[in-house]
């Protein structure tokens, strides 16, 4: 019937159809672009913005340095404890020992439910806990000696708690600790959504259950819990600026506030804020964006490589 | 005869109040290829799970190679063995899945290489160059570098196989290698099978494969509802079945056969975790 040389001739060729109309847009578009001109109207008119004054206080020495020791640099610490104990904390919440995930359940409320302000706040003062310093040795090594009715002391080293909890080293405490939390329900997340095949392939290997995660479970485990961990780190280079709570002044947001209230140019000093954030925040969407690519290698389409002869299990690999 | 390489003695296992296994007894002797039979829910896959420890048995002892299995016999009192040594004794077995269980982040290569290298502590130098062997026996010589998800099912499971080979053990089971596979993929997984048999390989085969039963067994086990049916050379059990509750499997299994339909579309039992095995 097709075959039919004289049917060919009516057979349909390509299609060059008129595409639907879409008049919402265009009017979306003029909307929004009235709106976008009168911001930018207001951004260049506003004698408040004083932008020579923003450029100005954006590059000014104690900022700068605010914004490597308290944003940066206490960022960086802050996610790195986050990260190392948020790990450890699902591992052992995942744990088949029920001390060990009951301890990870009591720390993960704690810092879940204590405000990263307030938090701050009580890292400043645990001084005032620890008046004689914080010794390190033995536990109850009083009770010994009491017993014995000898003279001394099992204590090695001593901190001096006002030193250690106050500044820098404290604010990345506190806000590694908070963070510690967060990734802790991240990553457990990320580890019940590999597959318990894989876990029981890896047994079979004889692989023992540590192994097993470091080597099988957590690698996969990290495409679930890169892209959440970006919003993370994000949240915390934003929350570094409650560090005037512990108190650390060597801190961005800190310096512009007081640039603030000394000149009084409010809106220039909160426009240098955000764009400070605003830039960072920039750079870390661009890194992210590579730390996927890296974690998404065997998943998804395929990248490169010769078709196979057939289809791929398409149940084995999830749609990046 | 020489000593059973496995030997299975009154196994049993529950999942709560479900009695999974009623007793098993199963010997099985170097070289020889045993096919576990049965109806889904016969508790088939369950027990070759039993035989590398990925569930633990509730009863009656399993032995490979003269090893006690999970526990170690101290003056008549059991101890279950540490994480370490069940490790160690799972690295003589190997074992394929229904769903292959490759390592979607490695390549096939490295999914070939991590055992030997990080388990066995092996050079990865002389552990590639093995894999590439392994690769060319399984016919897959040209895919070493692609991920798993490059790769269709019947290379994927044939992949796996490489991958269980390279720890060489004593011992391979195979659950149900073939159920995943679209038919045309089946052939190629079954003639890797086939050729490792021939080698002298010891293997224990979950299927609903009758040719491979047929051909490739020395040995059909009929399980049906937790308990070992019947026990025979293929030619026997597939032929000339004793029992009423083989020749109802047998003359459903055939029929499916002769539909031109295919034996391992056999709706089968997808394991979600969570569940109960069956």
């Amino acid at each position: 019937m097709s075959s039919d040389p004289s049917s060919r001739e009516a057979r349909p060729g390509k299609i060059d159809a008129t595409p639907v109309k879409h008049p919402g847009r265009w009017v979306a578009v003029a909307v929004i672009g009235v709106l976008v001109a009168m911001f930018a109207n207001m951004l260049f008119t506003n004698e408040a913005f004083e932008w020579p004054i923003v450029v100005d206080t954006m590059t000014n020495e104690p900022v700068l340095r605010g914004l490597l020791i308290g944003t940066l640099w206490v960022t960086l610490l802050a996610m790195i404890i986050g990260v190392t104990v948020g790990v450890t904390l699902a591992v052992m919440r995942l744990s088949p020992n029920p001390v060990l995930s009951y301890v990870a359940f009591v720390f993960i409320w704690f810092f879940r439910g204590v405000p990263r302000l307030v938090l701050l706040t009580i890292m400043g003062s645990l001084g005032v806990l620890f008046q004689g310093g914080m010794d390190i040795g033995i536990p109850f090594d009083y009770l010994f000696f009491n017993l014995t009715g000898l003279d001394g002391d099992m204590r090695f080293l001593t901190l001096d708690a006002n030193t250690v909890f106050v500044g820098v080293t404290g604010g990345a405490i506190g806000l590694g600790l908070s963070e510690a939390a967060y990734m802790a329900e991240i990553a457990r997340a990320g580890i019940t959504s590999v597959d318990e095949g894989q876990r029981e392939a890896a047994a079979a290997l004889g692989m023992t259950p540590s192994k097993t995660m470091r080597r099988i479970v957590l690698p996969q485990a990290m495409r679930v819990i890169v892209p959440p961990t970006g919003n993370e780190l994000m949240s915390m280079v934003k929350d570094t600026s409650l560090l005037g709570a512990v108190p650390v002044t060597n801190e961005l947001f800190f310096q512009l506030e007081a640039i603030g209230s000394r000149t009084f140019k409010i809106v220039p000093v909160l426009t240098a804020a955000c764009l400070w954030y605003l830039i960072i925040g920039s750079v870390l969407m661009f890194g992210q964006y590579f730390l996927e690519k890296r974690f998404n290698r065997g998943y998804g389409t395929r990248v490169s490589g010769p078709a196979p002869a057939t289809d791929p299990e398409s149940s084995q690999g999830t749609p990046a | 005869m020489s000593e059973p390489l496995i030997s299975a003695v009154n196994v049993s296992k529950s999942f709560g109040d479900n009695e999974v296994l009623k007793g098993i007894d199963l010997s099985v002797y170097p070289g020889q290829v045993v096919t576990l039979l049965g109806p889904s829910g016969s508790g088939k896959t369950t027990f070759l799970r039993c035989i590398n420890q990925l569930e633990t048995i509730n009863g009656g002892r399993i032995y490979v190679d003269g090893d006690l299995m999970g526990y170690e016999d101290k003056g008549g009192k059991l101890h279950t063995l540490t994480d370490k040594k069940v490790a160690a004794q799972r690295r003589e077995i190997g074992m394929v899945f229904q769903k292959f269980n490759l390592f979607p982040h490695k390549t096939v290569l490295e999914n070939i290489c991590e055992a030997p290298v990080m388990v066995q502590g092996r050079k990865r130098r002389e552990v590639v160059e093995e894999a590439h062997a392994l690769l060319e026996q399984v016919g897959l010589g040209d895919k070493a570098a692609e991920y798993p998800n490059q790769l269709s099912g019947g290379q994927q499971q044939r992949v796996a196989i490489a991958r269980a080979l390279a720890m060489s053990p004593k011992l391979m089971l195979f659950d149900e290698p073939t159920s995943a596979l679209d038919p045309e993929l089946v052939g190629d997984v079954l003639a890797v099978m086939r050729d490792l048999a021939r080698s002298g390989m010891t293997m224990i085969v979950v299927t609903h494969e009758m040719s491979f039963a047929r051909e490739v067994a020395d040995e059909v086990v009929f399980m049906d509802d937790g308990v070992v049916v019947e026990v025979g050379p293929p030619g026997e059990v597939l032929v000339n079945p004793q029992h009423q509750r083989t020749k109802d499997f047998l003359s459903r299994v055939t029929a499916d056969e002769e539909d031109g339909g295919v034996v391992e579309h056999i709706p089968d039992h997808v394991y979600r975790p969570g569940e109960p095995r069956t």
